[in-house]
């Protein structure tokens, strides 16, 4: 009896290909839904990660008090040691030390004198490690408009706007002028490498990147750094996992009454982070959420006028002798055949989608111009483990309610009126 | 041929509501038919033939009176007996064929004996039985929409007959067929009544079919008007 079932639901296109197609249609945009708004809601979380937070920071207690002022006199020294317990202690992350700094940009003309000049925003990290991801997690041989990235001491990228409006091309020298970490005054020369389009305007607008160890001399910072940077290795933040990382290093590296003891905060824990952490995680829950409702209401029709389609089929078999739990059980067992084919299949289409969007992402930076909102220029989606069962619950749920719905007909026919029905 | 009943019919009253009041479709039916009965129902549109076989063929309750079918009555019998009653015992044959269009004739024929568990090797013999009643064993491995209408309703009569019932049931099984294809039908039960013994009830008023039937049992308004045998 099953295979004669069975054999029907292959053979009859519009009894299982098209209801597949639907169910797999409806899964594959739940998925693909899921993983693009998990994707678009943790770019920027990541970008933010990458250019300034870190998914975990390591500073001294008194500089993370005055992060926003970015205050290299309260860094963190004898970093060489705190970088080797971290490796040991905290395995699951890339640690690099990062300075960040405010100055002012001098470009010189042939006679040495002030050509042009302008305030700028700057990164010391490391780019002449051979181990160094650094270059690679800032996308920044992508981001290079002219020149070529920092190979030698010395060297330094500046944003594209920003040269264009010094006036300086690759190759020419600049002064920066700063406080060291003691609060004398810094003046250090560089010579520009390449020039860099981030797509932000945020960072654009003046923005100079050199090897922390140029920055650290120039800012008489010998083996001290503003923050360490620790990134998940899978490259993508977790909440939870930094934040019992975070207490886990406070409890055993911290100290109350020491204001230049280390302290670890997770990235949303950092300026507004955590409010936007807490915002993407519930709106990526309640899209999916609404989306999940709205394609569970599409399948449960699709299964009700599957089960309305098969009137004529149903009453043969009652006629026929057939007892109606038994016709009921089996259009409920076909209804899960579908639900659970259309859903792999969905899932699979849906997945796929994601990482291709996950891959190469869309980019979004012709919408930027203008925002000072640091935020990513492609939209990527993030395949996480919900990705792979999200899309069974519309799937299968939804098609056999609607086929249940639909039998409950079954039970209320008057098998009367079946001679006149099946001459219809 | 005729011997023991198959079916008892005492008074049998059957209304349904219309409107505000009720509808008497069968008023004091009183009938009988014996074993491998070759009969008819006739009678004009509303007379009630297709509601005394729904009753017959326990699709359908009685509203008074009583209605025993092969022993059992009717009015009596819950919806799973009633289904099983079909299963075991009766044939339907439908005016429009009612034959899965998916499946292929083998397994059309096939699927009254998967209802009835018959192992396969059973199965299979008892298909190539009832094909050959009908003269369809070439058509085998056709589905429904690959043959003609008379194909189609041959099919449909195997299907009634594999199981070899006590009693087939049709309600008006050649309307949708012309003059010649009902004709064969027709000789078609008349051989498997006389070869199987299977009593065979229609619904019908149309006049080759009548011309077949050995009893003419005529309704009108819900009445036996008459009730003639034809001795052979």
């Amino acid at each position: 009896m099953i295979k004669f079932l069975f054999k029907g639901l292959l053979r009859d296109k519009s009894r299982s290909r098209l209801p597949i197609i639907v169910v797999a249609v409806g899964v594959m945009l739940t998925v693909f839904l899921h993983a693009y708004i998990v994707g678009f809601m943790g770019d920027t979380i990541e970008t933010n990660a990458r250019f300034s937070t870190g998914h975990v920071k390591v500073m001294t207690r008194a500089y993370s008090d005055n992060m926003q002022q970015i205050p290299n006199d309260l860094a963190i020294t004898g970093i060489s040691s705190l970088l080797e317990d971290l490796d040991r202690e905290f395995p699951g992350f890339e640690w690099t030390p990062r300075i960040q700094f405010g100055g002012l940009v001098d470009a010189p003309d042939e006679s040495g004198e002030t050509k042009s000049q302008g305030p700028a925003m700057g990164f010391g990290m490391d780019l002449l490690s051979e181990s160094s991801g650094e270059a690679e997690r800032l996308n920044l041989q992508k981001s290079l408009v002219r020149g070529k990235l920092p190979g030698s001491p010395g060297e330094i990228l500046l944003s594209e706007t920003f040269s264009r409006k010094l006036k300086v091309n690759p190759g020419e020298r600049v002064t920066l002028i700063s406080s060291t970490m003691l609060g004398g005054m810094a003046i250090h020369n560089f010579t520009i490498s390449g020039t860099l389009f981030f797509g932000q305007e945020a960072l654009d607008r003046g923005t100079i990147i050199a090897d922390i160890e140029d920055v650290r001399m120039a800012l008489d910072m010998e083996d001290a750094t503003g923050e360490i940077l620790g990134f998940f290795l899978d490259g993508f933040y977790n909440d939870d996992l930094a934040l019992s990382e975070a207490d886990r290093f406070n409890a055993t590296f911290g100290s109350v009454s020491d204001e230049f003891a280390p302290v670890m905060k997770s990235l949303s824990r950092q300026g507004g982070m955590g409010t936007y952490v807490n915002l993407a995680k519930g709106w990526s829950t309640y899209i999916s959420l609404i989306f999940i409702f709205a394609m569970s209401l599409v399948l449960w029709n699709a299964g009700l006028l599957g089960g309305l389609r098969r009137y004529g089929e149903v009453g043969i078999r009652l006629a026929m002798g057939e007892e109606k739990g038994h016709v009921y059980r089996s259009m409920i067992i076909e209804s899960v055949m579908i639900g659970i084919i259309g859903s792999v299949f969905g899932t699979i289409l849906g997945l796929s989608f994601a990482w291709l969007v996950q891959e190469y992402g869309i980019n979004i930076s012709g919408m930027m111009q203008g925002s000072a909102m640091l935020m990513p220029e492609a939209i990527r989606a993030r395949i996480t483990p919900p990705d792979f069962y999200i899309g069974f619950l519309p799937g299968i749920a939804a098609t056999v309610i609607g086929t249940m719905l639909s039998g409950i007909g079954i039970y209320k026919r008057q098998t009367a009126r079946l001679f006149k029905e099946l001459e219809a | 041929m005729e011997n023991s009943q198959i079916i008892r019919i005492e008074n049998l009253v059957k209304r349904f509501p219309m409107g505000k009041g009720e509808f008497t479709a069968l008023n004091g039916i009183k009938l009988s038919l014996g074993q491998g009965e070759f009969a008819g129902l006739i009678g004009p549109s509303g007379s009630g033939k297709t509601t005394l076989l729904n009753i017959i063929g326990s699709l359908d309750v009685p509203s008074e009176g009583s209605v025993t079918v092969l022993g059992r009555s009717i009015g009596a019998l819950s919806t799973g007996e009633a289904a099983r009653l079909r299963k075991e015992n009766l044939g339907f044959i439908f005016q429009s064929y009612n034959l899965f269009a998916v499946h292929t004739v083998y397994e059309n024929i096939e699927f009254p004996l998967l209802l009835l568990k018959y192992p396969a090797t059973e199965r299979k013999r008892m298909v190539t039985d009832a094909l050959e009643w009908v003269g369809l064993t070439d058509k085998i491995k056709s589905k429904p929409p690959q043959l003609s209408g008379g194909e189609c309703q041959r099919v449909a009569i195997a299907r009634a007959m594999v199981k070899k019932p006590s009693l087939v049931l049709a309600d008006e099984p050649t309307a949708n067929l012309d003059a010649a294809n009902s004709h064969n039908i027709l000789k078609t039960m008349v051989n498997l009544n006389r070869e199987l013994k299977t009593s065979f009830l229609f619904a019908t008023h149309d006049d080759k079919v009548i011309s077949y039937l050995r009893r003419k049992i005529f309704l009108l308004d819900g009445r036996v008007d008459n009730d003639i045998i034809i001795s052979n």
